[in-house]
């Protein structure tokens, strides 16, 4: 899998000793992640706030991904689930399942893939827009399952990247949500980066 | 601190156990008398006795003449097709077996007809007489390589092009793979339908071939529709399916009979519940068992509630697809009870694998019957709303009034069971039929519609999620029967762990009940129950040790989607998106 840490240039505002997390909110800051990079420098007027770009990007892409589910099995009913009325993605931003591949950045493949559809599975996932991330839901899309069979992909890594994988058969809507949390810090943390 | 407690021995004194044995089914005398009545009216009928169903060998090249005349002989009437599969004994001379399983209407009664191939020898198609057949004798042609001549279009259907042998021969490796590349995807060019040839001349439009599917938001993941065009009127479509074959049949033959169990869950994964029933019950039948009647209790409620669960995924989705997003989310409410009720038994959400052969994994928690009870409360609010919200919708009415139409001929001329079947007015229940579990003894009625229209399919399954609110609340009535949930019969069951730690003969039992699992006496058998959207059956065949020889699950959407190239033919993309979503297609069924 590629993933690769960015690397954190300095910033060209000279730094100032950082804000602990609970200053700047007394000072009545909004308050972003990565407060590692974060400083607030008083330059006369008012009270500013500086941050790296990707840091920003990634905070907001992380907290907005549109799915693409690529249901093709049981795990299919459990993503429903998870998007319906009781657990309710839109808490975390997910909500906008969007079934065209170009308007999605998350494909989540939910369910078995099996050979005859892999081509399909590999389109899908070449038409989706940089950047982009997959969340393997469920054994089967994870390692073929206990389909050890003659027509059954045995895990989706042998098509396409895989970000994060979910364990289960089919994974609980807990557990798929658990997962889109992990891939949003992972993308806040900047540990993805393609293309 | 631990305490040494002394146990008396099992006293089980039932049979040993039956492997190697042959089956000999309760009804078999029943049915071959039967069997001599029906060869006596039909010729070209050899029969086979000591079986389940009245069964019979015909030779090859009548089969499609017998066909004709078991379906139209006046006082037999075998007009619905329900399965058409083989089966591979290599070390026989002419090694495949080509097996018919026809249903009468008029006698409510079944007819197993089988059919001897050599390896290179074909069968004449039965298409003619039983529409529903064609894409069955396809899966024959792509599972065996038997031939079917005349047939109109014997390609591969379950695996893909570029696939290589034939996987359920006995000589093929389970895990063997063959790739398909990107080019590899199969390029279909539909029919036009009959009553369209001639029309391509006067027409305004270029006819357009458009491919729906197979990741398409209203093909729900895995289904393939290719239609042609004129304007906007569909003129052919043909369906291709197998995007989800991920061979349940090949993989229960690698497994023991409890291990097969998981499998079952993932064929109609909505009601995952029912399907654990059908094949506990088939394997139950072969060992001449009956769990006991608190499992019974038990099964008949979870069936019930799942088959709930799967009326609500199957109205919800299809209204998404219709545009109404809200009852979606409203249903989804009360189904999520059901499913924590499930969780509460079993451990497991969706597909829960609670049933074992022989009765239940563990007992049901206390609360049971009180949760039951809740739900059974709140569903009818539930169920009521939507109704409203929907079957009094100007524009909902007007989207599926008249949709995706199939008549009552068709419908059983190509196999149909189920609400689907029910909507064009067949009032065929297998709970009704042929009752199991004890359906017959409680009070409730089949609803059934006219027309085989979208909207009579919305009509049935509304009313049968009110049918089954009428049998749960008749079952949480009478109250859980007293008494064990597994069948006290250390073949089948395994023995309480206290016992197994403290008894040698315990621990026996259940070392080889773990390495050498059921084995039930060699022979064959069906049994069918009342699934979600049609008939659930199972047609094992056993040779006695640990693995079943045979396992063919007979997929109720199978000949439902088959027909819906039939049913959209002559309307607009709209109406076909509308009629895919009430047919309740699921893939992990279609496809296995």
């Amino acid at each position: 899998m590629a993933t690769q840490k960015i690397e954190r240039a300095d910033s060209i505002i000279p730094r100032k000793t950082g804000v602990a997390p609970g200053e700047g909110a007394e000072k009545g800051l909004i308050t972003l992640p990565g407060e590692a990079d974060r400083e607030v420098e008083d330059l006369g007027g008012g009270t500013y706030l500086t941050t790296k770009l990707d840091s920003v990007v990634n905070w907001a892409r992380g907290n907005s991904l549109w799915p693409l589910p690529f249901g093709t099995a049981c795990c299919a009913i459990e993503f429903m689930s998870m998007v319906s009325s009781h657990y309710d993605i839109s808490r975390f931003g997910a909500e906008t399942v969007r079934f065209s591949p170009r308007q999605a950045d998350l494909l989540i493949v939910a369910g078995t893939i099996v050979d005859k559809i892999a081509p399909v599975l590999k389109k899908i996932y070449d038409q989706m827009p940089e950047p982009k991330y997959v969340i393997a839901m469920g054994a089967c899309a994870t390692s073929g399952g206990f389909y050890r069979a003659y027509h059954v992909v045995q895990g989706i890594d042998e098509i396409i990247p895989v970000d994060i994988w979910v364990p289960g058969c089919p994974p609980t809507p807990d557990g798929l949500m658990y997962a889109i949390l992990k891939l949003r810090d992972k993308i806040q943390r900047g540990e993805i980066k393609r293309a | 601190m631990s305490t040494l407690t002394k146990y008396s021995p099992i006293p089980y004194t039932g049979p040993t156990p039956t492997n190697r044995q042959t089956y000999v089914p309760a009804e078999a005398a029943k049915m071959d008398a039967r069997g001599v009545e029906i060869a006596g009216k039909v010729p070209g009928l050899t029969q086979e006795t000591g079986e389940d169903l009245p069964t019979f060998a015909v030779e090859r090249g009548q089969i499609a003449d017998v066909l004709r005349a078991l379906h139209d002989h006046p006082e037999l009437r075998f007009t619905m097709p329900l399965d058409l599969f083989g089966a591979d004994y290599p070390n026989r001379e002419r090694r495949f077996d080509v097996v018919y399983q026809l249903y009468s209407l008029q006698n409510n009664e079944r007819v197993r007809l089988k059919v001897r191939v050599g390896e290179d020898e074909s069968v004449p198609t039965s298409v003619g007489v039983y529409q529903g057949f064609d894409w069955y004798e396809r899966e024959i042609f792509d599972m065996y390589g038997i031939r079917f001549d005349g047939h109109p279009n014997l390609r591969r259907i379950l695996t893909h092009e570029n696939f290589q042998g034939h996987p359920l021969r006995k000589d093929y490796d389970p895990a063997q793979r063959w790739l398909l590349t990107d080019g590899g995807i199969t390029r279909i060019q539909p029919k036009i339908a009959p009553e369209f040839v001639q029309e391509e001349e006067e027409s305004d439009f270029e006819r357009v071939t458009l491919n729906l599917g197979p990741s398409h938001p209203a093909m729900h993941g895995t289904l393939r529709v290719v239609v042609t065009l004129d304007g906007e009127t569909i003129v052919g479509a043909e369906q291709e399916i197998g995007y989800l074959h991920r061979c349940f049949e090949k993989m229960s033959e690698t497994h023991t009979y409890q291990q097969v169990i998981p499998y079952t869950d993932r064929l109609n994964y909505c009601s995952a519940v029912i399907n654990n029933v059908g094949y506990c019950m088939t394997v139950e039948k072969m060992l001449g068992l009956t769990a006991p009647e608190r499992a019974q209790h038990v099964r008949l409620m979870l069936s019930e509630f799942y088959r709930i669960s799967d009326h609500i995924i199957c109205i919800g989705t299809n209204l998404v697809d219709l545009g109404a997003l809200t009852n979606f989310w409203y249903l989804f409410q009360p189904r999520e009870e059901i499913i924590a009720l499930a969780e509460s038994c079993s451990g497991a959400r969706l597909l829960p694998s609670y049933l074992r052969i022989g009765g239940l994994a563990v007992d049901v928690p206390t609360d049971f019957l009180a949760n039951a009870q809740k739900i059974v409360n709140m569903l009818p609010k539930f169920i009521d709303e939507v109704e409203a919200l929907v079957m009094k919708n100007r524009i909902f009415r007007d989207r599926v009034e008249g949709v995706g139409v199939i008549s009552q001929e068709d419908a059983i001329n190509f196999g149909f069971t189920g609400p689907c079947l029910r909507a064009t007015g067949v009032p065929f229940d297998v709970r009704k039929a042929s009752p199991y579990l004890g359906y017959d003894t409680y009070d409730w009625d089949v609803p059934i519609a006219d027309g085989g229209d979208t909207y009579a399919r919305f009509l049935v399954r509304f009313e049968e999620m009110r049918q089954s609110l009428r049998i749960l609340q008749q079952a949480i009535d009478r109250g859980l029967p007293p008494g064990p949930v597994m069948v006290d019969n250390p073949y089948v069951a395994l023995p309480p762990k206290e016992k197994v730690y403290n008894e040698m003969e315990s621990l026996i039992y259940h070392f080889k009940l773990i390495m050498h699992g059921i084995q039930p006496p060699v022979g064959e058998t069906y049994f069918q129950v009342e699934g979600g959207n049609g008939e659930v059956g199972f047609y094992i065949v056993s040779d006695g040790t640990k693995n079943p020889y045979r396992v063919r699950a007979r997929p109720p959407c199978f000949p439902i989607f088959e027909a819906y190239g039939k049913m959209i033919t002559g309307q607009t993309i709209p109406d076909a998106i509308a009629a895919l979503g009430s047919l309740n297609i699921i893939a992990g069924e279609l496809d296995r």
